[in-house]
């Protein structure tokens, strides 16, 4: 090859390259502008917050004195509520995604199906929050309890957990089911010795996700008519007369931490707002330590698992 | 639905000896994934403790056909299956709808193209066709599971660490590993689906020699695009082209003198 080819092979692939270079500048802007953001509203919100931190914010009710006002009704009925939710939706969401992988027969009934479960995820929460005043709280009886809120948000991340499980379970090559169907294994013991085992790392970090969204969702919640100042905590589990007893706590009135949040936002007081600010960066860690988990639990179970 | 034998298949007398009995035979056999028919109406026997093998090129259907023999294809929707398979000495037609494919997959064990191992102990591997058939007993799983793991000659390499995960295995131990799966509960035939296309060349003479042995035990349909594997591992060997049997013989005679001029040409190398 001439000298002069050669240059100008050379000169081309520098202008090219210059492309890689553009573009790598635009992505890590656009990166920049979502993680910028969060991490200045994080940072914000913990400046103002981080001075409200102390035990008693966590184990002090509600007050009229924003120096001495808790979250500690609001992040026992969080906790319970996602109790609840977790107990509702696991079940439901793990046997539908379940189902439709494994059991469903190809046809338009079950591509139908598929399809709602997709669109069911863009629902706006207040939707269900509607539904469940509705169903729950009228229809049902069972009142604007922790029972009613963690149904409520069961169904909010059902989609969600079903998606997840459907990918986990298709993330599991062919050649290992039919692996398992040509030893005579027969539907179910192909389901609950090969596919739920295999595909659990992917469906716990399935359902932590949505536990996560589900725990700073406002609208449904406030629909159903959580309490937005409560002084006092529900029945221990476990402490009533057996046996109906054990589960007074599933019924009582409650509040979560957006709830509280909101409650304080929108007071007049600043020192109410530095509570919210509090009572914010708690619920952040609670959602962040909730991602933690489900990267941990998606390690430790793959590390078993190579495809 | 009844269909007339494409091929006529002679009575074969494979070398000296007693003519071999069959375990097994296609009858007029086509197989269908959806609309389009993939097998064309296939006769031919499977001969008790003898190893077949099936060639032709990409696409000629012989996996097709090999799965036919555990129902394979029921697992996936739109398959059709036309013909018979009978498996003797009890007659029965696997094919036949009222015939549980479950039921046929505990007779007719399987080893497929790569190494599937279940991301499970090398014991729980080996032990999972007999824990599907409800063995509990330690014991009896625990020999069961040597049997078998010296049946596939990998008990000396395992022996020391069956609680160990199966993909630590090398792909040919794994491979091995996946035979003694499938020998564990001792079928009556066991189908190779092209098992050594994965492997290295000395992981597949092993391969390769194991089948020689367990021939002694068992019969063997085996599915390769390699000759020269045919040549070396069979008895048998069917030539299979666009879905239809082209000839069947003893594999000496379909490599030395074919007696169909399309056989010869992949034989030779003419044509594949």
């Amino acid at each position: 090859m001439k000298q002069t080819d050669i240059l100008e092979i050379r000169a081309l692939i520098v202008s090219h390259k210059r492309w890689d270079v553009a573009f790598g500048i635009v992505g890590l802007l656009s990166l920049m502008v979502g993680v910028l953001t969060f991490a200045a509203l994080f940072v914000d919100m913990a400046l103002d917050g981080a001075g409200r931190l102390s035990l008693d914010f966590f184990t002090s009710f509600p007050s009229r004195k924003p120096g001495q006002a808790g979250i500690l009704s609001a992040w026992v009925g969080s906790t319970l509520v996602m109790i609840v939710t977790a107990a509702a939706a696991v079940p439901l969401g793990v046997g539908a995604g379940v189902y439709l992988e494994e059991y469903a027969p190809r046809n338009w009934m079950t591509d139908l199906i598929e399809i709602n479960v997709t669109n069911l995820a863009g629902v706006p929460s207040i939707i269900y929050g509607l539904l469940a005043l509705g169903l729950f709280v009228y229809g049902l009886g069972l009142g604007q309890s922790i029972l009613t809120a963690g149904l409520t948000l069961a169904l909010l991340i059902l989609p969600v957990v079903i998606v997840a499980t459907r990918e986990a379970i298709r993330s599991i090559p062919a050649a290992i089911r039919e692996g398992a169907y040509a030893l005579g294994a027969t539907k179910w013991q192909v389901t609950s010795n090969h596919i739920l085992p295999y595909s659990l790392a992917g469906i716990l970090t399935g359902v932590i996700i949505g536990m996560a969204r589900a725990i700073g969702e406002t609208a449904p919640v406030i629909t159903i008519g959580a309490l937005t100042f409560i002084a006092f905590l529900p029945a221990a589990p476990l402490t009533g007369d057996p046996p109906a007893g054990l589960f007074d706590w599933i019924l009582s009135p409650f509040t979560v931490m957006p709830i509280q949040m909101f409650n304080w936002t929108s007071r007049p007081e600043a020192a109410f707002h530095q509570n919210a600010a509090a009572a914010g960066l708690v619920l952040v860690v609670m959602t962040l330590s909730m991602n933690a988990l489900a990267i941990y639990i998606r390690y430790r179970l793959r590390r078993k698992i190579k495809w | 639905m009844v269909a007339v034998p494409a091929v006529e298949v002679a009575p074969v007398a494979a070398a000296a000896g007693p003519a071999p009995s069959m375990k097994s035979e296609s009858r007029g056999l086509s197989f269908y994934y959806g609309s389009f028919q993939a097998l064309k109406n296939i006769s031919m026997p499977i001969y008790e403790k003898k190893v077949t093998a099936l060639i032709g090129p990409s696409g000629c259907g012989k996996s097709t056909y090999l799965r036919c023999f555990n129902r394979m294809h029921d697992l996936y929707p739109g398959n059709r299956y036309e013909g018979q398979i009978m498996l003797y000495p009890d007659n029965t037609n696997v094919l036949n709808p009222v015939v549980d494919p479950i039921e046929v997959r505990m007779r007719i064990s399987m080893v497929f193209q790569k190494p599937n191992p279940f991301p499970k102990s090398i014991y729980e591997n080996v032990a999972y066709g007999l824990r599907v058939r409800g063995a509990r007993a330690r014991a009896q799983l625990d020999e069961k599971v040597e049997e078998a793991l010296r049946g596939a000659a990998l008990w000396e390499e395992v022996k020391n660490r069956l609680s160990d995960l199966a993909f630590n295995l090398s792909g040919g131990q794994q491979q091995r590993l996946c035979i003694a799966r499938a020998l564990a509960t001792n079928p009556e035939i066991l189908l190779f689906d092209e098992p050594t296309s994965a492997l290295d060349p000395i992981a597949t003479a092993s391969i390769e020699q194991l089948i020689a042995e367990l021939k002694e035990k068992v019969t063997i349909l085996i599915v390769t695009h390699n000759m020269q594997q045919a040549a070396r591992v069979s008895d048998y060997t069917a030539y299979m082209y666009l879905g239809e049997l082209i000839e069947f013989d003893a594999t000496d005679t379909i490599f030395i003198k074919p007696k169909n001029k399309q056989t010869e040409d992949y034989i030779t190398g003419r044509f594949g």
